[in-house]
């Protein structure tokens, strides 16, 4: 027997229920949707576009479209036909009327060194053409590099919509024109070198926070407040200050004639004329990058060190534990918390890290970030540039993922 | 910290190594900042401690790289300061009015799909920033907003929320709805409420999601590098401390980072006095 409930106003209770909660949705999420679409529209959708350069070749597909076209039946096996040739005429001279075969040359320069000036040299020559003769042999007067096949297959490969290739790029890798992938010449090999050493300076950095900020937080933690608060400001004045702050009193302490040399110069551990290269190296990197990340481990670390009791310990050690042994099975699985947020805050801050490698790092201490903007900023490979910026994406949000999982973002805090 | 008068000779020793070893990383922790302040004030062009400093003879000293800091001709250090204010606060006030509104709707416990839309947002805070400086130029460039004022207040605004959202989230999960629920049994109005009742608790959250805001904003380098686009007159303190140090390390820098410290030592004392407060407030002790 069901009786039915009814409000006030005549509804259904249950029904009227449901309303309010609709309604409560409705407000909650109208609340965030501001802020929502603000980030989605602005960021995250900008950077799947930017993304997506990383295998858009649109623009060139356009500029070359009928060449493209016309190259599908061609295999690639022999030097091609007239119909390519001719449409590749057409097209180029189009281009250099409308000014854009300048474009066409830096990107096949991608696929294939030698382009630009290959591309420069027959625009210039194009209006000499005979449109009656063969196109071929009028290229290959124009440039003998016009005679090698590979310009040609580089052609028809430069020109598809979407390439792959520079993900291989990204681990060193490269696709011949014969369609086989093979790793790049060895001392070209540069990517998979950074790669390792970003995930190596990410770990070992990560550990060394772990190591130097586990005695720390736990003092923190077991001092009385008002020698603690003091303390916590060693911890607290270097996280608000500026990283490039930072930065440059690394450079200042670090570099040859800096005060860590003139101290152990003076102190007359090293000799004047030996003085010890801890900048423009990994080690430069790897100190510096510890002690700037250094507080978002002690943070967390000290949060959760804070909530255990002492009476545990206490407990342990009245039955007979030894502190060691108490501290193993007690205290340590106590801070597991801690200890996995501050460690993902870390290295997920340490992967993509750019200022103090680029700062700090020389040419040996920089890292895969310093690698992306080169070529964002200076060689103006995009499409290298974001297959890099790709991959690493991918790692930070597999890392976010497992922290979602481990800590979840809701108990995310800061200071 | 005492140690009882009975604890063994091997835990003694263990102890006071272990402070010792505190010691020495609260040292590392803290003495990077303090070298750079009195080589700010060298008398001499080279960046490391004279004879004269050490034997702390006066003439060792002097405010010239803080005169050439603040009349230097060449030196871009105003507009850097005056861009690197006026970024801050825009970004400032954009950040939190979102992010508050925001979290305001993520506490609520008929979220819908918060989890997910809470990932969204703290995004820009995890994602490396190289990364979140090349896509923000190139979108801000299809609206020709690269290299001008509001470009980089969005681009600064996009990078301060996930701090207020996660800080005034964290003030509201400490909330008693009990309070809200009594001041509307005793016939306030929705909005009433919240002004009168729970906007003024979580105001120490929203205060420091601001303060957050306002760092990331005057610290930010790496976005403002690709967002900036060399324009002089867009330029900021971190941008030009990059191109500083780029070339040489001056002693005009380590002016510069001296009044930085000082600054970031009144936001430490702001956010320290806020955990107070808002601790007295609450009426819980240090968490």
């Amino acid at each position: 027997m069901t009786a039915e409930i009814r409000t006030s106003d005549g509804e259904l209770l249950s029904v009227k229920l449901k309303k309010v909660e609709r309604r409560r949705r409705t407000t909650a999420f109208l609340l965030a949707a501001p802020l929502l679409f603000f980030i989605v529209f602005a960021y995250v959708i900008p950077i799947f576009q930017m993304l997506g350069r990383s295998i858009d070749n649109a623009e060139m597909n356009s500029f070359l479209t009928e060449t493209h076209e016309v190259m599908q039946t061609w295999d690639g096996s022999e030097m091609p036909g007239e119909d390519v040739t001719s449409t590749f005429y057409y097209e180029l001279k189009t281009a250099v009327e409308n000014k854009y075969h300048g474009k066409i040359a830096t990107r096949l320069n991608y696929e294939k060194g030698g382009f630009t000036s290959l591309i420069k040299k027959t625009s210039r020559k194009l209006k000499n053409f005979d449109e009656n003769a063969n196109f071929l042999d009028q290229f290959i007067d124009v440039h003998k590099k016009w005679g090698d096949i590979e310009y040609w297959q580089a052609l028809k490969r430069g020109t598809d919509a979407y390439h792959f290739r520079k993900y291989l790029t990204t681990f060193d890798y490269e696709q011949k024109f014969d369609g086989s992938i093979e790793r790049i010449p060895e001392k070209l090999r540069i990517n998979v070198t950074l790669w390792l050493r970003t995930i190596f300076v990410a770990v070992g950095v990560t550990f060394c926070c772990f190591i130097l900020a586990y005695p720390i937080s736990h003092l923190l933690s077991i001092l009385p407040t008002r020698y603690s608060n003091l303390l916590m400001i060693c911890v607290l004045l270097p996280f608000w200050t500026s990283l490039l702050v930072r930065t440059s009193s690394w450079m200042v302490l670090l570099q040859k004639q800096g005060v860590l040399n003139d101290t152990l110069v003076s102190l007359g551990f090293v000799a004047d004329e030996s003085r010890l290269e801890l900048m423009y190296n990994m080690t430069g990197t790897f100190i510096a990058m510890t002690q700037i990340l250094l507080p978002f481990m002690v943070l967390p670390l000290y949060s959760v060190m804070k909530t255990i009791s002492p009476s545990l310990m206490r407990a342990a050690t009245s039955m007979g534990a030894t502190p060691f042994h108490a501290f193993r099975k007690i205290y340590f699985p106590l801070t597991y918390a801690g200890i996995s947020a501050g460690s993902i805050l870390v290295f997920v801050l340490a992967i993509g890290y750019y200022i103090t490698p680029a700062l700090v790092g020389g040419a040996k201490g920089i890292l895969i970030s310093n690698r992306i903007a080169y070529h964002m900023q200076q060689s103006l490979d995009w499409s290298l540039a974001t297959a890099m910026a790709t991959v690493l994406l991918i790692a930070v949000l597999v890392v976010y993922w497992l922290y979602n999982k481990i800590v979840g973002i809701d108990n995310m805090r800061l200071g | 910290m005492a140690l009882p008068k009975y604890t063994e000779m091997r835990y003694r020793v263990w102890h006071y190594s272990y402070l010792v070893i505190c010691t020495a990383v609260f040292v590392f922790l803290i003495a990077p900042l303090f070298v750079i302040i009195p080589l700010s004030f060298n008398a001499e062009q080279y960046i490391h401690f004279s004879d004269g400093m050490l034997a702390l003879q006066p003439e060792a000293f002097s405010l010239r790289w803080y005169e050439d800091m603040i009349y230097g001709t060449k030196n871009p250090w105003g507009i850097a300061a005056r861009n690197s204010v006026y970024y801050a606060f825009f970004s400032t006030i954009g950040a939190t009015i979102l992010g508050t509104v925001a979290a305001l709707g993520l506490s609520s416990r008929y979220m819908p799909y918060k989890q997910l839309i809470m990932s969204v947002l703290i995004s820009p805070m995890i994602i490396p920033l190289i990364i979140s400086g090349s896509a923000i130029f190139f979108s801000l460039a299809k609206l020709g907003l690269a290299a001008t004022f509001p470009g980089i207040v969005i681009a600064h605004i996009i990078l301060g929320t996930p701090f207020v959202v996660i800080t005034v989230t964290a003030t509201l999960s400490g909330f008693d709805d009990s309070i809200t629920r009594a001041a509307s049994s005793l016939g306030s109005t929705p909005t009433n409420t919240f002004f009168k009742i729970t906007l003024p608790l979580i105001t120490p959250g929203i205060i420091s999601g601001a303060l957050f805001a306002f760092v990331t904003s005057f610290d930010e380098i790496v976005v403002i590098l690709f967002v900036a686009g060399g324009d002089r007159n867009l330029t900021t303190i971190p941008l030009q401390m990059w191109t500083g140090l780029r070339e040489q390390l001056s002693p005009t820098i380590m002016a510069v980072a001296t009044c930085l410290i000082v600054l970031s030592t009144l936001i430490l004392i702001v956010t320290e006095l806020l955990r107070r407060r808002s601790e007295r407030i609450r009426g819980i002790s240090a968490q």
